[in-house]
C-alpha cells in the first residue's frame, strides 16, 4: 500500500532555522564560502533536518505524533538549498511493507530531491494511535 | 590517519543530565515545521497520556549530537572533525521524550573500519532518564574521509 506523499519546501531560513533550534551551526549550512571549499555545489541542508522531515512525514501518516518506534536512514546524496525565495523541495513517499505480530507497522521510505533519492535504507516502525 | 579498530566495544561515561524544557520542545518543532498541538500545547499531549509535550521523532540528536563530543573530542581515536560527513542515524524509542525528561547518554562504539582510505565509525548512545528508566537508543555512523 502507498501512503500520500508529503511534500516540503525547503529554503535557506529553514536551515538558519533549524541550525538554531538544533546546536548544530556547521557553516555548510549557511556559508555557500565554506561549503564550495569542501567541494560541494552550495549550501547543503542538514542531514537531520532532512531526516526531521522524513518524521514529520511518518507521524503524519501514522497521524499520532507520538508513533514512532524506530526510524532509521542513510544518507546518500546531499539536499543543495540555493539562496532564492523557492529553495528546493524534498518529497517523501512511503509503502506499508508489514503489519507486525505486535500490532506495529512497518514503511519503507523514500526521500527525494530534484528527482534524485537523498536516502537510502529509510525505514520506520510506527504503533496505532491510541 | 585511520581510525583504531581497538576502540570497539569502549563504552564512556555517563554525561550530565539534559533537561528538556518546554520551549526547546516548541522552538525544535517549528523549525521543522511540525504543527501537531502534542508538540505545543501541554493539554493536548496530556489528552494522548504524556506529562507534557511531546518532541518530534529526531529531537534526541540535539542530546546525543552534545553527547558525542565525547568521542568525536577523544583525542586517542583521533576523528578529524572537519573531515567528517554522517552516514546513517537511527531512533529505536522505548517512549517519546517529554518536557520535564531530565536525559543522560551513555556513549558506546560499536564499530570501526576502515576502507578505501575512510574511516566508519559507529556509535549507539543509550539515552536514559536520570532515573535509570531507558527512553531511546540513538545509532549513529559517520564518515571521515580521506585525503584526497
Amino acid at each position: 500500500m502507498e501512503l500520500p506523499t508529503q511534500t516540503y519546501r525547503v529554503t535557506r531560513a529553514d536551515l538558519v532555522r533549524y541550525a538554531g533550534a538544533s546546536g548544530d551551526f556547521n557553516p555548510i549550512h549557511w556559508s555557500d564560502r565554506t561549503a564550495t571549499k569542501v567541494g560541494l555545489p552550495g549550501v547543503i541542508a542538514h542531514g537531520m533536518f532532512t531526516m526531521a522531515l522524513v518524521g514529520r512525514a511518518v507521524t503524519t501518516w501514522a497521524g499520532a505524533p507520538d508513533a514512532v518506534v524506530d526510524l532509521n536512514v542513510r544518507f546518500t546524496r546531499p539536499v543543495v538549498v540555493p539562496d532564492t525565495d523557492e529553495g528546493t523541495e524534498v518529497t517523501v513517499s512511503a509503502v506499508v511493507k508489514e503489519f507486525t505480530e505486535d500490532g506495529l507497522t512497518r514503511l519503507d521510505i523514500t526521500a527525494t530531491c530534484l528527482g534524485e533519492k537523498v536516502l537510502s535504507q529509510a525505514r520506520a516502525l510506527v504503533r496505532k494511535p491510541r | 590517519m585511520s581510525l583504531d579498530p581497538s576502540f570497539v566495544g569502549r563504552t564512556y561515561p555517563p554525561t550530565a543530565p539534559y533537561q528538556v524544557g518546554r520551549e526547546k520542545i516548541r522552538e525544535f518543532a517549528a523549525a521543522i515545521g511540525a504543527t501537531d498541538p502534542a508538540h505545543h500545547d501541554p493539554a493536548a499531549a496530556r489528552a494522548l497520556g504524556h506529562p507534557d509535550v511531546v518532541a518530534p521523532p529526531t529531537f534526541p540528536v540535539i542530546v546525543t549530537m552534545a553527547a558525542s563530543q565525547q568521542i568525536v573530542e577523544d583525542p586517542a581515536l583521533g576523528v578529524d572533525y572537519s573531515r567528517v560527513v554522517h552516514g546513517d542515524q537511527r531512533f529505536a524509542y522505548t517512549r517519546p521524550v517529554v518536557a520535564g525528561d531530565e536525559l543522560v547518554c551513555v556513549n558506546t562504539i560499536e564499530e570501526v573500519t576502515n576502507r578505501g582510505g575512510h574511516g566508519f565509525l559507529t556509535t549507539r548512545t543509550d539515552v536514559s532518564t536520570v532515573a535509570g528508566e531507558p527512553v531511546v537508543a540513538v545509532w549513529s555512523k559517520i564518515v571521515v574521509r580521506g585525503e584526497a
